[in-house]
């Protein structure tokens, strides 16, 4: 391997200046996803030798003929065992300009589940189609999800291109193809770029056997999309977490409502109401133990003291006043059930959304969706593991939510069994 | 960057305190578990973000294996009085004693796994339902599954294969009687992200992490420091090295690196360059591939 030093930042003010970028990769079992995901961080240097050295053993204790970059990510025991991931891993590397953060998540039978829970997170996912293949059923499932968690970047990557002769025609049907099906989804941004991952062509660098190929590179564009500004920077919503009062004579009147600024960007002097109650006052102060801040916006953990002495507790949120979100029992949403033990139509549900807690019941199922179609099913109210359904519920208070669509944050709750404790289902509010 | 950008650090900062916040909203008696390295160091530092003009609302457990350093368990005293927190600490000597815990045999017998022993003794015994740990999941492969809620059952143990799924930032704290909790708010930071903040927070270190002059033997490519706990082998010296260390665990078994790095500028100049992980020196993790996966299986961090 080379030296590690040329791609590595040293220099703290540049370090300090990085931005953070989370991602997610998808795609079917054997697409090469955990071999991108090993090169991305081998040809980064972010892989050190004694890991380089543990696959190397690895690899030639299963008969490998290469040095099999899967190793890298494969974590658990039985991964290695079977030669399959199972649960959503995260990896991390960084270039002088950003950190990435990867959700990597895998590609069988679990795979919805596991691929809506690694894209809850994520700014950017990117797809992973085996050029021998083209556009399957199996390619759409991650597209799909990825529109419906409102990701807003998303990355075709045609891999295996070595197999294929590099063949810009293979390229040009499986971009094509993938175009006509996407017309269906909801995402803003597509890219497609024709890689091989065990061989690094497009990957961080551009290739030699592509010269047909005119855009940049995969870590260029990881490097370089734009995504701060996808954040919901218009609605003011602050879900009160916690409230900090000291027990010290310095601070005896203090009163801090500890949260994480969930949309919107609140100044200090502002007017805000207090939900649910209703009550108006002005935002006294926004604190940090760094100091006074005279604005908070997503995604800061800040804590506001009011102007007036007002009642307020975990689950409150703090809006603007000429925006205010939903305040509703009755909550229309996607669910993605994630356990094995099929929804209840009628079941009581404990639901967390935002600081809040509610009792739940599920009061109807409206329609299945098959995640390889997208076609609606009316007639299956069947929802178990994996499916993904449009259902109502009432909840046995208020929510204070946005639709998903706008707000990811105030947008989206999970559902837990009252007997397994275990959240059994995600949910994006309509 | 945009005016409302976050820098990563700003953004690991906040998810962090998120996490402390959210816990101590959820469970009944959280505790920071300390060891004295820098990423329970930070752990600390950040806790105090979270909660701050009030103080932490919980206190540190240390499981002391009796092999520490000298000098991390001084710097362990000052920062439970600098921040005026509670410090519990669990003897690995008490669960010898008690015969709850075998020592092992051996020319430089390590007291890692007994300290999960203790350690689930300790919390059990403390009726704490929340334990957080600095552990990050770019260290270990197994680390890298590891949830920021990680669920215990009644024996303290981990099941990987069935781990609840962590959507957004809805974190289910919900659990039985006699289960808990293992919270990681740095799970997603790095070495180099650690070392960063620890320079812009000027948050201080015990002095065994910057360069220093030690008497060390080398054993199976690593340097292990001289102490009461090792046996030196037919052949083998002790030799004064110049070292500095990039974890802190037992003394028997964490390896120092050579470095004449003494300060944080030269530490994180040599992390960027570095060719090892830092787990890369501790003799514990390379007892087989899954060795982190089995003692996380037992309770271990």
């Amino acid at each position: 391997m080379q030296e590690n030093k040329e791609n590595n930042t040293t220099d703290t003010a540049g370090y300090l200046d990085m931005d953070l970028l989370r991602f997610s990769t998808a795609g079917s079992v054997d697409d090469g996803k955990s071999t991108l995901i090993g090169r991305l961080m081998y040809d980064t240097k972010s892989i050190f030798e004694d890991q380089i050295e543990a696959v190397e053993k690895s690899s030639k204790s299963r008969g490998d003929e290469h040095i099999n970059l899967a190793l890298l990510t494969d974590g658990l025991k039985a991964e290695r065992e079977q030669g399959i991931t199972i649960d959503v891993a995260y990896r991390y590397f960084a270039t002088p300009k950003r950190k990435f953060i990867i959700a990597d998540t895998p590609g069988h039978v679990q795979y919805t589940r596991n691929m809506v829970t690694g894209a809850s997170n994520v700014d950017l996912a990117i797809i992973l189609i085996d050029a021998r293949k083209g556009v399957i059923e199996q390619t759409k499932r991650p597209s799909f999800i990825a529109s419906l968690l409102q990701i807003k970047h998303v990355i075709v990557c045609i891999n295996k291109m070595d197999l294929v002769d590099y063949s810009e025609e293979v390229y040009e049907k499986i971009r094509k193809d993938y175009l006509s099906f996407d017309a269906k989804l909801e995402i803003p941004d597509i890219r497609f770029i024709p890689i091989s991952a065990l061989n690094g062509d497009n990957v961080v660098d551009k290739s030699e056997h592509m010269d047909w190929y005119k855009g940049p590179s995969l870590l260029w564009t990881l490097e370089n999309v734009h995504v701060a500004s996808d954040r919901d920077l218009i609605d003011g919503r602050f879900p009160v977490q916690w409230v900090i009062r000291p027990q010290s004579d310095e601070y005896h009147d203090f009163r801090g409502y500890a949260g994480l600024v969930s949309g919107g960007i609140f100044r200090k002097g502002e007017e805000v109401v207090v939900l649910p109650s209703g009550f108006t006052t002005k935002i006294k102060s926004i604190e940090t133990m760094d100091g006074e801040l005279q604005q908070a916006f997503p995604p800061m953990s800040v804590a506001m003291t009011l102007e007036d002495e007002i009642d307020v507790s975990r689950g409150d949120m703090l809006a603007k006043i000429n925006n205010q979100p939903t305040i509703g029992q009755d909550i229309e949403l996607m669910v993605c059930w994630l356990n094995v033990t099929p929804l209840k139509l009628g079941g009581k549900y404990t639901v967390k959304h935002t600081t809040n807690e509610a009792r739940a019941i599920i009061k109807e199922v409206k329609y299945k969706v098959n995640v390889n179609t997208l076609e609606k099913n009316e007639g299956d109210k069947e929802v178990g593991a994996n499916d993904i359904a449009r259902i109502t519920l009432k909840t046995a208070k208020p929510l204070l939510y946005d639709p998903y669509r706008k707000n990811r944050n105030t947008g989206s709750l999970i559902i837990i069994d009252d007997f397994t404790q275990q959240t059994v289902g995600a949910g994006m509010i309509i | 960057m945009s005016s409302y950008n976050l820098s990563h650090l700003d953004q690991l900062e906040s998810e962090a305190i998120y996490i402390f916040r959210e816990v101590a909203a959820q469970f009944e008696k959280p505790v920071i578990l300390f060891s004295g390295g820098k990423d329970s160091i930070t752990m600390v530092h950040l806790a105090q973000k979270a909660f701050w003009p009030a103080k932490i609302p919980f206190p540190l457990l240390h499981i002391d294996t009796g092999h520490n350093f000298p000098e991390a368990l001084e710097f362990r005293d000052n920062l439970a009085e600098k921040y005026k927190v509670n410090l519990d600490v669990g003897l690995v000597q008490d669960s010898i004693d008690k015969g709850t815990a075998v020592e092992e045999k051996g020319i430089n017998p390590s007291r890692n796994t007994l300290q999960s022993i203790t350690l689930l003794e300790k919390l059990e015994e403390g009726q704490y339902d929340a334990a957080f740990g600095g552990g990050r999941r770019d260290e270990e492969k197994a680390r890298a599954k590891e949830r920021f809620f990680s669920h215990r059952d009644d024996f303290g143990q981990w099941d990987p294969k069935n781990q609840r799924p962590e959507l957004w930032n809805l974190y289910n704290g919900k659990k039985a009687p006699g289960e808990s909790f293992r919270i990681f708010p740095i799970s997603n930071w790095t070495e180099m992200d650690v070392w960063q903040y620890i320079k812009k927070e000027k948050i201080d270190l015990p002095s065994i992490y910057f360069s220093h002059k030690r008497e060390v033997i080398k054993r199976n490519g690593t340097l292990i420091a001289k102490s009461p706990y090792n046996t030196l082998l037919d052949g083998e010296q002790y030799e004064e090295k110049v070292i500095r260390y990039r974890t802190l665990g037992c003394m028997t078994i964490t390896g120092a690196v050579e470095s004449e790095a003494d300060t944080l500028d030269k530490i994180i100049e040599e992390v960027a360059a570095a060719r090892q992980t830092e787990r890369g020196g501790r003799a514990d993790d390379k007892r087989s591939e899954a060795a982190m996966e089995d003692r996380k299986r037992q309770g271990y961090f």
